[in-house]
């Protein structure tokens, strides 16, 4: 086994193995982990020591017990006294709440042949949008958006996969230190805009970097 | 049967329902407990704080943007009640309980064979690091947060956090290196 050369990169990959023995690091961090664990055997030593690290932590949390029934007696008794003085108002209608608890009420199966609908639907959109697609004649690699909304150096657009949760979409902007302005628009699309300055010639780099996460995106495009 | 998501039970407290309130305080009541403990070191004080935590769940589930997990917010709010509740404690107090953590009563043959079982000392020198450094060691070990939930939860730069967890694993192993067990790292 090789050490890793770069000793600023060792030091980076080093800093995420207590993320990546608790499992939360997002995929591409997780495999430049695994991929350096497996060409650097210190490395690979340090990570026995995380790994020791955690365990003894889960043990030591796990020995400190549990509230009494005190705390919940005096937490609703609290809440008693709260309705009586002044009872909430209910929300009238909150959409995403109705929508995310209907959602919530189908079983797997069911929820697994409604995703293959919209993925149908989706492929039909995806046709559609196409067509509005134009090809970057400089870069045949990658395409650019021509539609409406925020433009600009590092503006990206991309439609989420119908798979991909929460944590997944939010690590995947934070793996490209991107963050959404604008949608979504037609065709669940939304614009993405990198923080940092990059280059044309960077930005078309995340772009078909960005293209391989399909798992967490179905379109990575440029805008106009 | 899927478990209510935990997004879709603040929905419900949101609109008033004592029961979703009771469903969540089950599900997270003894991570929040734990976590709110070994910040305060104090049982008492920390079966009154997570009353206070889930009371304040309960006033602010409407204004939960669903930005954040659940958990990640509810930690943030332990966390602030934690470190309110710690400043008004004196620092006479906090001297006693430091010293008291990292006691070390050599006299005692149990710590003696202690000293041998290096899970046991782990654990004692896990215990005897400062707020800070056991605070984010919990977090990201015990509670499973993501650099970026952390950040969120302890209100520091990412950056930061990695930096912090770095320098929390250094003191470890220094802490580790006095009880007599050398790990070769740093």
């Amino acid at each position: 086994m090789n050490m890793i050369n770069k000793e600023p990169e060792r030091h980076e990959i080093e800093a995420l193995l207590p993320w990546h023995a608790a499992g939360t690091l997002n995929r591409r961090d997780a495999d430049r982990v695994e991929q350096a664990l497996a060409d650097d055997h210190e490395l690979a030593r340090r990570y026995d020591l995380v790994r020791e690290e955690l365990a003894e932590t889960i043990h030591l949390n796990e020995t400190l017990g549990a509230p009494s029934a005190r705390a919940m007696e005096k937490l609703f008794a609290a809440i008693d006294a709260e309705e009586a003085r002044a009872p909430r108002r209910k929300r009238s209608f909150d959409l995403s709440a109705r929508i995310s608890e209907f959602l919530s009420g189908f079983a797997p199966r069911t929820l697994a042949w409604s995703a293959a609908a919209a993925a149908v639907a989706i492929v039909l959109q995806a046709a559609v949008i196409t067509s509005v697609l134009v090809k970057d004649n400089n870069n045949p690699e990658t395409y650019k958006v021509a539609s409406a909304g925020i433009a600009g150096e590092g503006a990206i657009v991309v439609r989420f996969a119908p798979q991909a949760t929460a944590t997944e979409i939010s690590n995947f902007l934070g793996a490209y230190k991107a963050k959404v302005v604008d949608g979504p628009r037609a065709g669940q699309l939304y614009s993405l805009k990198l923080s940092e300055k990059s280059s044309p010639e960077q930005v078309r780099s995340i772009i078909r970097e960005m293209q391989a996460e399909s798992k967490i995106v179905s379109l990575v495009a440029q805008k106009e | 049967m899927q478990a209510t998501p935990d997004e879709v039970l603040i929905g419900r407290i949101a609109n008033g329902d004592r029961l979703a309130m009771q469903v969540l305080y089950a599900r997270h009541h003894v991570r929040v407990f734990r976590f709110v403990l070994r910040l305060v070191r104090d049982e008492a004080a920390a079966e009154d704080l997570i009353s206070e935590v889930f009371l304040d769940v309960w006033r602010q589930a409407g204004r939960f943007e669903g930005r954040s997990a659940v958990s990640t917010w509810m930690l943030s709010i332990a966390r602030f009640k934690a470190l309110s509740a710690l400043r008004r404690r004196t620092d006479e107090e906090l001297d006693e309980e430091a010293a008291g953590a990292i006691e070390d009563p050599t006299d005692d043959p149990e710590v003696s064979l202690e000293k041998k079982d290096k899970s046991a000392s782990l654990r004692k020198c896990l215990s005897g690091l400062s707020a800070e450094h056991r605070e984010i060691i919990d977090l990201v070990y015990y509670h499973e947060k993501s650099v970026e939930e952390v950040a969120e939860i302890v209100g520091i730069p990412e950056n930061t956090v990695k930096t912090r967890m770095f320098y929390a694993r250094k003191k470890l192993a220094e802490l580790l290196k006095a009880e007599g067990i050398e790990r070769g790292w740093p």
